[in-house]
Protein backbone atom coordinates (compact mmCIF):
# COMPACT_ATOMS: atom_id res chain seq x y z
CA UNK A 1 0.00 0.00 0.00
CA UNK A 2 1.42 3.36 -1.02
CA UNK A 3 0.48 6.47 0.90
CA UNK A 4 1.01 10.00 -0.30
CA UNK A 5 0.52 13.15 1.67
CA UNK A 6 -0.50 16.74 1.17
CA UNK A 7 -0.32 19.43 3.81
CA UNK A 8 -2.96 22.07 4.42
CA UNK A 9 -1.46 25.00 6.27
CA UNK A 10 -2.31 28.62 6.99
CA UNK A 11 -2.87 31.06 9.83
CA UNK A 12 -5.04 30.48 12.85
CA UNK A 13 -8.75 30.21 11.97
CA UNK A 14 -8.19 30.18 8.21
CA UNK A 15 -10.46 27.12 7.86
CA UNK A 16 -7.96 24.25 7.55
CA UNK A 17 -9.95 21.71 9.56
CA UNK A 18 -13.12 22.49 7.64
CA UNK A 19 -11.22 22.24 4.32
CA UNK A 20 -10.02 18.71 5.10
CA UNK A 21 -13.41 17.69 6.49
CA UNK A 22 -15.11 18.62 3.19
CA UNK A 23 -13.33 15.93 1.19
CA UNK A 24 -12.12 13.38 3.72
CA UNK A 25 -13.85 10.00 3.62
CA UNK A 26 -13.32 9.61 7.37
CA UNK A 27 -14.25 12.00 10.14
CA UNK A 28 -11.24 14.22 10.49
CA UNK A 29 -9.02 13.12 13.33
CA UNK A 30 -8.69 16.37 15.22
CA UNK A 31 -6.37 17.43 18.01
CA UNK A 32 -8.34 20.45 19.12
CA UNK A 33 -8.22 22.17 22.49
CA UNK A 34 -10.21 25.01 23.97
CA UNK A 35 -8.77 28.45 23.21
CA UNK A 36 -7.23 30.00 26.31
CA UNK A 37 -6.24 33.41 24.92
CA UNK A 38 -8.90 36.11 24.63
CA UNK A 39 -7.00 37.68 21.73
CA UNK A 40 -7.48 34.57 19.65
CA UNK A 41 -11.06 33.91 20.65
CA UNK A 42 -12.48 34.13 17.13
CA UNK A 43 -13.42 30.48 17.58
CA UNK A 44 -13.77 28.17 20.55
CA UNK A 45 -11.26 25.46 19.72
CA UNK A 46 -8.00 25.25 17.81
CA UNK A 47 -5.81 22.51 16.37
CA UNK A 48 -2.76 21.86 18.54
CA UNK A 49 -0.94 19.02 16.74
CA UNK A 50 -2.56 18.24 13.41
CA UNK A 51 -5.75 17.36 11.61
CA UNK A 52 -5.83 14.20 9.62
CA UNK A 53 -8.09 13.26 6.69
CA UNK A 54 -8.00 10.40 4.22
CA UNK A 55 -8.99 9.77 0.58
CA UNK A 56 -8.62 6.18 -0.64
CA UNK A 57 -7.74 6.00 -4.33
CA UNK A 58 -7.61 2.19 -4.76
CA UNK A 59 -6.32 -0.87 -2.92
CA UNK A 60 -2.75 0.30 -3.40
CA UNK A 61 -2.92 4.04 -2.98
CA UNK A 62 -4.18 6.35 -0.23
CA UNK A 63 -3.94 10.14 0.02
CA UNK A 64 -3.56 11.63 3.48
CA UNK A 65 -4.36 15.26 4.14
CA UNK A 66 -2.58 16.79 7.11
CA UNK A 67 -3.73 20.09 8.56
CA UNK A 68 -1.15 22.02 10.53
CA UNK A 69 -1.84 23.89 13.75
CA UNK A 70 -2.36 27.56 12.97
CA UNK A 71 -1.01 29.10 16.16
CA UNK A 72 2.69 30.01 16.13
CA UNK A 73 3.38 28.27 19.45
CA UNK A 74 2.69 24.91 17.85
CA UNK A 75 4.93 25.55 14.83
CA UNK A 76 7.39 22.82 15.87
CA UNK A 77 4.84 20.48 14.21
CA UNK A 78 5.15 22.15 10.82
CA UNK A 79 8.46 20.67 9.75
CA UNK A 80 7.47 17.21 10.98
CA UNK A 81 4.24 17.35 8.98
CA UNK A 82 5.96 18.66 5.86
CA UNK A 83 8.29 15.71 5.58
CA UNK A 84 7.77 13.82 2.31
CA UNK A 85 4.74 15.87 1.24
CA UNK A 86 3.69 15.83 -2.41
CA UNK A 87 2.62 19.47 -2.22
CA UNK A 88 0.99 21.95 0.12
CA UNK A 89 -1.92 24.35 0.29
CA UNK A 90 -1.75 27.65 2.13
CA UNK A 91 -5.24 28.62 3.25
CA UNK A 92 -5.82 32.35 3.71
CA UNK A 93 -8.73 33.91 5.58
CA UNK A 94 -9.98 36.38 2.94
CA UNK A 95 -11.90 38.48 5.44
CA UNK A 96 -9.04 39.01 7.91
CA UNK A 97 -6.27 41.04 6.24
CA UNK A 98 -4.55 41.18 9.61
CA UNK A 99 -3.59 37.51 9.03
CA UNK A 100 -2.02 38.04 5.56
CA UNK A 101 1.41 38.77 6.98
CA UNK A 102 1.27 35.54 8.97
CA UNK A 103 0.12 33.64 5.87
CA UNK A 104 3.10 34.98 3.94
CA UNK A 105 5.40 33.97 6.79
CA UNK A 106 3.98 30.43 6.84
CA UNK A 107 4.31 30.20 3.04
CA UNK A 108 7.99 31.17 3.20
CA UNK A 109 8.66 28.64 5.97
CA UNK A 110 7.05 25.78 4.05
CA UNK A 111 8.91 26.80 0.88
CA UNK A 112 12.15 26.51 2.85
CA UNK A 113 11.22 22.99 4.02
CA UNK A 114 10.72 21.60 0.54
CA UNK A 115 10.68 22.61 -3.11
CA UNK A 116 7.34 20.89 -3.70
CA UNK A 117 4.55 22.73 -5.56
CA UNK A 118 1.96 24.68 -3.63
CA UNK A 119 -1.20 26.72 -4.19
CA UNK A 120 -2.83 29.44 -2.14
CA UNK A 121 -6.54 29.09 -1.38
CA UNK A 122 -8.37 32.33 -0.62
CA UNK A 123 -10.97 30.93 1.79
CA UNK A 124 -14.32 32.40 2.92
CA UNK A 125 -15.04 33.87 -0.49
CA UNK A 126 -18.74 33.55 0.27
CA UNK A 127 -18.53 36.32 2.88
CA UNK A 128 -19.36 39.89 1.85
CA UNK A 129 -16.09 41.43 3.12
CA UNK A 130 -13.84 38.91 1.42
CA UNK A 131 -10.80 40.29 -0.43
CA UNK A 132 -10.65 38.95 -3.99
CA UNK A 133 -8.01 36.28 -4.86
CA UNK A 134 -6.38 38.83 -7.22
CA UNK A 135 -5.99 41.39 -4.40
CA UNK A 136 -4.74 38.73 -1.99
CA UNK A 137 -2.14 37.69 -4.57
CA UNK A 138 -0.78 41.23 -4.61
CA UNK A 139 -1.04 41.58 -0.84
CA UNK A 140 1.00 38.42 -0.31
CA UNK A 141 3.53 39.54 -2.94
CA UNK A 142 3.63 36.14 -4.59
CA UNK A 143 4.92 35.60 -8.11
CA UNK A 144 2.76 35.77 -11.22
CA UNK A 145 2.98 31.99 -11.64
CA UNK A 146 1.58 31.26 -8.17
CA UNK A 147 -2.01 30.06 -8.19
CA UNK A 148 -4.28 31.95 -5.78
CA UNK A 149 -7.66 30.22 -5.92
CA UNK A 150 -11.11 31.14 -4.74
CA UNK A 151 -12.29 28.78 -2.00
CA UNK A 152 -15.10 28.14 0.45
CA UNK A 153 -13.84 25.40 2.76
CA UNK A 154 -17.39 24.18 3.50
CA UNK A 155 -18.06 23.74 -0.21
CA UNK A 156 -16.70 20.41 -1.42
CA UNK A 157 -16.55 21.54 -5.06
CA UNK A 158 -14.22 24.48 -4.41
CA UNK A 159 -12.04 22.30 -2.16
CA UNK A 160 -11.82 19.73 -4.97
CA UNK A 161 -10.79 22.48 -7.38
CA UNK A 162 -8.00 23.60 -5.06
CA UNK A 163 -6.72 20.02 -4.67
CA UNK A 164 -6.90 19.44 -8.43
CA UNK A 165 -5.03 22.65 -9.21
CA UNK A 166 -2.29 21.58 -6.81
CA UNK A 167 -2.12 18.15 -8.48
CA UNK A 168 -1.92 19.78 -11.94
CA UNK A 169 1.00 21.89 -10.68
CA UNK A 170 2.70 18.76 -9.33
CA UNK A 171 2.23 17.04 -12.69
CA UNK A 172 3.64 20.06 -14.56
CA UNK A 173 6.69 20.13 -12.30
CA UNK A 174 7.31 16.41 -12.85
CA UNK A 175 7.03 16.93 -16.59
CA UNK A 176 9.39 19.90 -16.51
CA UNK A 177 11.97 17.92 -14.50
CA UNK A 178 11.79 15.05 -16.99
CA UNK A 179 12.24 17.42 -19.93
CA UNK A 180 15.39 18.92 -18.41
CA UNK B 1 -15.14 42.54 -3.83
CA UNK B 2 -14.59 44.51 -0.63
CA UNK B 3 -11.23 46.01 0.15
CA UNK B 4 -11.39 47.05 3.76
CA UNK B 5 -9.29 46.65 6.85
CA UNK B 6 -7.06 48.57 9.20
CA UNK B 7 -3.66 50.13 8.56
CA UNK B 8 -2.21 48.26 11.51
CA UNK B 9 -2.63 45.06 9.49
CA UNK B 10 -2.19 46.38 5.95
CA UNK B 11 -0.06 49.50 5.72
CA UNK B 12 -0.45 52.55 3.49
CA UNK B 13 2.49 51.33 1.43
CA UNK B 14 0.91 47.94 0.88
CA UNK B 15 -2.42 49.54 0.00
CA UNK B 16 -0.93 51.92 -2.56
CA UNK B 17 1.12 49.09 -3.98
CA UNK B 18 -2.04 47.04 -4.38
CA UNK B 19 -3.87 49.93 -6.09
CA UNK B 20 -0.86 50.49 -8.35
CA UNK B 21 -0.35 46.87 -9.38
CA UNK B 22 -4.07 46.11 -9.81
CA UNK B 23 -4.53 49.41 -11.73
CA UNK B 24 -7.53 50.17 -9.56
CA UNK B 25 -9.99 53.02 -10.04
CA UNK B 26 -11.85 54.33 -7.01
CA UNK B 27 -11.70 56.16 -3.72
CA UNK B 28 -9.67 55.13 -0.69
CA UNK B 29 -11.24 56.38 2.49
CA UNK B 30 -9.07 56.18 5.64
CA UNK B 31 -10.32 57.20 9.09
CA UNK B 32 -8.46 57.53 12.35
CA UNK B 33 -9.71 59.25 15.51
CA UNK B 34 -12.01 61.62 13.65
CA UNK B 35 -9.44 62.51 10.94
CA UNK B 36 -10.07 61.25 7.45
CA UNK B 37 -8.07 61.17 4.24
CA UNK B 38 -9.63 60.55 0.86
CA UNK B 39 -7.45 59.44 -2.04
CA UNK B 40 -8.83 59.02 -5.53
CA UNK B 41 -7.22 56.79 -8.14
CA UNK B 42 -7.75 56.26 -11.82
CA UNK B 43 -6.28 53.12 -13.35
CA UNK B 44 -3.69 52.89 -10.59
CA UNK B 45 -2.63 56.55 -10.60
CA UNK B 46 -3.34 59.02 -7.82
CA UNK B 47 -5.57 61.75 -9.30
CA UNK B 48 -6.88 63.65 -6.29
CA UNK B 49 -6.47 63.74 -2.52
CA UNK B 50 -8.17 65.62 0.23
CA UNK B 51 -8.92 65.33 3.92
CA UNK B 52 -11.83 65.90 6.25
CA UNK B 53 -10.67 69.38 7.34
CA UNK B 54 -9.95 70.99 3.92
CA UNK B 55 -12.52 69.71 1.48
CA UNK B 56 -10.07 69.71 -1.42
CA UNK B 57 -11.08 73.02 -3.06
CA UNK B 58 -8.51 74.64 -5.34
CA UNK B 59 -8.42 77.87 -3.35
CA UNK B 60 -7.75 76.00 -0.09
CA UNK B 61 -5.00 73.98 -1.75
CA UNK B 62 -3.24 77.06 -3.13
CA UNK B 63 -3.43 78.93 0.19
CA UNK B 64 -2.14 75.93 2.09
CA UNK B 65 0.74 75.48 -0.33
CA UNK B 66 1.68 79.19 -0.15
CA UNK B 67 0.78 80.00 -3.76
CA UNK B 68 -1.97 82.41 -2.74
CA UNK B 69 -2.33 84.63 0.32
CA UNK B 70 -5.46 84.52 2.49
CA UNK B 71 -6.33 88.06 1.44
CA UNK B 72 -6.05 87.22 -2.27
CA UNK B 73 -8.12 84.11 -1.69
CA UNK B 74 -10.74 86.16 0.15
CA UNK B 75 -11.09 88.58 -2.77
CA UNK B 76 -11.12 85.79 -5.34
CA UNK B 77 -13.70 83.90 -3.32
CA UNK B 78 -16.14 86.79 -3.53
CA UNK B 79 -15.78 86.91 -7.32
CA UNK B 80 -15.93 83.21 -8.03
CA UNK B 81 -17.79 81.68 -5.10
CA UNK B 82 -19.58 78.42 -5.89
CA UNK B 83 -17.77 78.07 -9.22
CA UNK B 84 -15.98 74.90 -10.21
CA UNK B 85 -12.24 74.66 -9.54
CA UNK B 86 -11.57 74.97 -13.26
CA UNK B 87 -13.44 78.30 -13.39
CA UNK B 88 -11.68 79.47 -10.20
CA UNK B 89 -8.32 78.52 -11.69
CA UNK B 90 -9.04 80.47 -14.87
CA UNK B 91 -10.13 83.48 -12.85
CA UNK B 92 -6.95 83.36 -10.74
CA UNK B 93 -4.77 83.15 -13.86
CA UNK B 94 -6.68 85.92 -15.67
CA UNK B 95 -6.29 88.10 -12.56
CA UNK B 96 -2.54 87.31 -12.62
CA UNK B 97 -2.73 86.12 -9.01
CA UNK B 98 -1.14 82.78 -9.92
CA UNK B 99 0.40 81.19 -12.98
CA UNK B 100 -0.62 77.91 -14.54
CA UNK B 101 2.58 76.39 -13.08
CA UNK B 102 1.59 77.63 -9.60
CA UNK B 103 -1.73 75.81 -9.89
CA UNK B 104 -0.13 72.60 -11.16
CA UNK B 105 2.56 72.64 -8.48
CA UNK B 106 0.15 73.71 -5.72
CA UNK B 107 -2.34 70.92 -6.44
CA UNK B 108 0.43 68.37 -6.76
CA UNK B 109 2.13 69.41 -3.50
CA UNK B 110 -1.18 69.43 -1.66
CA UNK B 111 -2.05 65.92 -2.83
CA UNK B 112 1.40 64.64 -1.94
CA UNK B 113 1.29 66.22 1.51
CA UNK B 114 -1.89 64.32 2.29
CA UNK B 115 -0.65 61.03 0.96
CA UNK B 116 2.78 61.32 2.64
CA UNK B 117 1.07 62.12 5.92
CA UNK B 118 -0.91 58.91 5.49
CA UNK B 119 2.35 56.94 5.46
CA UNK B 120 2.89 57.94 9.09
CA UNK B 121 -0.49 56.59 10.17
CA UNK B 122 -0.08 53.28 11.88
CA UNK B 123 -3.76 52.84 12.63
CA UNK B 124 -6.89 53.72 10.71
CA UNK B 125 -9.84 51.91 9.17
CA UNK B 126 -9.75 51.94 5.40
CA UNK B 127 -12.31 51.20 2.74
CA UNK B 128 -11.83 51.24 -1.01
CA UNK B 129 -14.89 52.30 -2.96
CA UNK B 130 -14.49 50.87 -6.44
CA UNK B 131 -15.01 53.25 -9.40
CA UNK B 132 -15.75 56.30 -7.24
CA UNK B 133 -14.04 59.41 -8.70
CA UNK B 134 -13.90 63.05 -7.52
CA UNK B 135 -16.63 65.40 -8.64
CA UNK B 136 -16.13 66.96 -12.09
CA UNK B 137 -15.71 70.35 -10.36
CA UNK B 138 -12.34 69.35 -8.93
CA UNK B 139 -8.98 69.67 -10.66
CA UNK B 140 -7.33 66.27 -10.94
CA UNK B 141 -3.66 65.58 -11.47
CA UNK B 142 -2.51 62.06 -12.38
CA UNK B 143 0.56 61.07 -10.35
CA UNK B 144 2.60 57.93 -10.78
CA UNK B 145 2.27 55.84 -7.62
CA UNK B 146 5.75 54.31 -8.01
CA UNK B 147 7.31 57.64 -7.11
CA UNK B 148 4.77 58.32 -4.37
CA UNK B 149 5.47 54.94 -2.75
CA UNK B 150 9.21 55.44 -3.06
CA UNK B 151 9.13 58.90 -1.48
CA UNK B 152 6.51 57.95 1.10
CA UNK B 153 8.73 55.18 2.30
CA UNK B 154 11.71 57.47 2.53
CA UNK B 155 9.65 59.36 5.06
CA UNK B 156 8.82 56.32 7.10
CA UNK B 157 11.30 56.54 9.91
CA UNK B 158 9.94 53.67 11.86
CA UNK B 159 12.77 51.20 12.08
CA UNK B 160 10.71 48.49 13.79
CA UNK B 161 8.55 47.90 10.78
CA UNK B 162 11.57 47.88 8.47
CA UNK B 163 13.23 45.36 10.73
CA UNK B 164 10.11 43.26 10.58
CA UNK B 165 9.96 43.36 6.77
CA UNK B 166 13.66 42.70 6.21
CA UNK B 167 14.82 40.80 9.27
CA UNK B 168 18.19 39.28 8.34
CA UNK B 169 20.12 41.31 5.78
CA UNK B 170 22.90 38.72 5.65
CA UNK B 171 20.55 36.10 4.23
CA UNK B 172 18.95 38.05 1.39
CA UNK B 173 20.22 39.39 -1.92
CA UNK B 174 18.44 41.54 -4.50
CA UNK B 175 17.51 41.20 -8.13
CA UNK B 176 16.46 44.09 -10.33
CA UNK B 177 13.02 43.47 -11.81
CA UNK B 178 11.95 44.06 -15.41
CA UNK B 179 10.19 47.26 -14.41
CA UNK B 180 11.71 50.14 -16.40
CA UNK B 181 13.64 52.64 -14.27
CA UNK B 182 12.94 55.47 -16.71
CA UNK B 183 10.64 58.04 -15.12
CA UNK B 184 11.33 56.82 -11.59
CA UNK B 185 13.12 59.35 -9.42
CA UNK B 186 15.99 57.63 -7.66
CA UNK B 187 18.30 59.31 -5.19
CA UNK B 188 22.06 59.05 -5.27
CA UNK B 189 21.88 56.51 -2.43
CA UNK B 190 19.33 54.43 -4.36
CA UNK B 191 21.78 54.29 -7.28
CA UNK B 192 24.64 53.37 -4.96
CA UNK B 193 22.63 50.38 -3.73
CA UNK B 194 21.53 49.43 -7.25
CA UNK B 195 25.12 49.52 -8.49
CA UNK B 196 26.09 46.81 -5.99
CA UNK B 197 23.17 44.47 -6.66
CA UNK B 198 24.51 41.06 -7.59
CA UNK B 199 23.27 37.52 -6.78
CA UNK B 200 26.41 36.95 -4.69
CA UNK B 201 26.03 40.17 -2.65
CA UNK B 202 23.79 39.96 0.40
CA UNK B 203 22.06 43.21 1.38
CA UNK B 204 24.42 43.35 4.36
CA UNK B 205 27.39 43.32 1.98
CA UNK B 206 25.76 46.03 -0.16
CA UNK B 207 25.48 48.15 2.98
CA UNK B 208 29.10 47.51 3.92
CA UNK B 209 30.32 48.32 0.39
CA UNK B 210 28.47 51.63 0.53
CA UNK B 211 29.41 52.37 4.15
CA UNK B 212 25.73 52.55 5.06
CA UNK B 213 24.27 51.39 8.35
CA UNK B 214 21.57 48.70 8.36
CA UNK B 215 18.77 51.17 8.94
CA UNK B 216 19.80 53.27 5.94
CA UNK B 217 20.03 50.31 3.59
CA UNK B 218 16.78 48.84 4.94
CA UNK B 219 14.95 52.09 4.15
CA UNK B 220 16.31 52.17 0.60
CA UNK B 221 15.71 48.49 -0.12
CA UNK B 222 12.24 48.58 1.42
CA UNK B 223 11.27 51.57 -0.73
CA UNK B 224 12.54 49.92 -3.89
CA UNK B 225 10.82 46.64 -2.99
CA UNK B 226 7.49 48.35 -2.48
CA UNK B 227 7.85 50.19 -5.78
CA UNK B 228 8.54 46.84 -7.46
CA UNK B 229 12.00 47.89 -8.67
CA UNK B 230 13.80 45.02 -6.98
CA UNK B 231 12.89 41.63 -5.58
CA UNK B 232 14.45 39.49 -2.87
CA UNK B 233 16.42 36.38 -3.78
CA UNK B 234 18.63 34.02 -1.80
CA UNK B 235 22.27 34.98 -2.19
CA UNK B 236 24.33 32.58 -4.31
CA UNK B 237 26.21 30.22 -2.05
CA UNK B 238 23.50 30.48 0.59
CA UNK B 239 20.73 28.41 -0.97
CA UNK B 240 17.56 27.60 0.97
CA UNK B 241 17.64 24.52 3.11
CA UNK B 242 17.68 21.46 0.87
CA UNK B 243 14.83 19.01 1.13
CA UNK B 244 15.81 16.38 3.64
CA UNK B 245 16.18 12.77 2.63
CA UNK B 246 12.80 11.16 3.37
CA UNK B 247 12.89 9.06 6.48
CA UNK B 248 9.34 7.73 6.44
CA UNK B 249 8.43 4.50 4.63
CA UNK B 250 6.16 6.38 2.24
CA UNK B 251 8.86 8.94 1.58
CA UNK B 252 11.51 6.32 0.86
CA UNK B 253 9.15 4.51 -1.47
CA UNK B 254 8.29 7.72 -3.35
CA UNK B 255 11.97 8.56 -3.69
CA UNK B 256 12.70 5.19 -5.28
CA UNK B 257 9.90 5.49 -7.87
CA UNK B 258 10.59 6.16 -11.56
CA UNK B 259 9.22 9.39 -13.06
CA UNK B 260 6.54 7.42 -14.92
CA UNK B 261 5.40 5.75 -11.68
CA UNK B 262 5.28 9.08 -9.89
CA UNK B 263 3.20 10.59 -12.71
CA UNK B 264 0.85 7.63 -12.61
CA UNK B 265 0.26 8.19 -8.87
CA UNK B 266 -0.63 11.84 -9.46
CA UNK B 267 -2.92 10.98 -12.38
CA UNK B 268 -4.75 8.43 -10.18
CA UNK B 269 -5.16 11.07 -7.48
CA UNK B 270 -6.60 13.51 -10.00
CA UNK B 271 -9.13 10.94 -11.24
CA UNK B 272 -10.12 10.05 -7.67
CA UNK B 273 -10.61 13.63 -6.53
CA UNK B 274 -12.74 14.40 -9.58
CA UNK B 275 -15.03 11.55 -8.49
CA UNK B 276 -15.49 12.74 -4.89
Amino acid sequence: MQTVKMVVTGPFSAGKTEFIQSVSEIDVVKTERKISSDAERVKNETTVAMDFGRITVDDDLVLYLFGTPGQRRFDFMWEILSEGMLGFIVLVDSVRPETFREAKHILEIFKSYATTPYVIAANKQDLPDAWSPEDIKIALKVGKGTKVLSCVARDKETVKTVLLELLYSILEKMQAEEDM
Amino acid sequence: MALKGNLKDFSTTQLLNLVNLARKTGKLDVNQDGSSAYLYFKEGRLVHATNSSDGGHLMTMLVKMGKLSREQAGVANKKSASSSDKVVGKYLMDSKLVTREDIVQGVKDYMLEIVYDLFTWELGDFFFEQNSLPSGNRITMPLNLDNVILEGNRRVQESGRLQDELPDLGKIALKITDKPLRGVKLTQDDWRVISHIHPRNSVKQIAQNNKMDEFQVRKIVYGMLQAGLVEIIHPEGLEPKKQRRPVTRAGRRAASQTPAEKRSVVTKLIDRIKRI
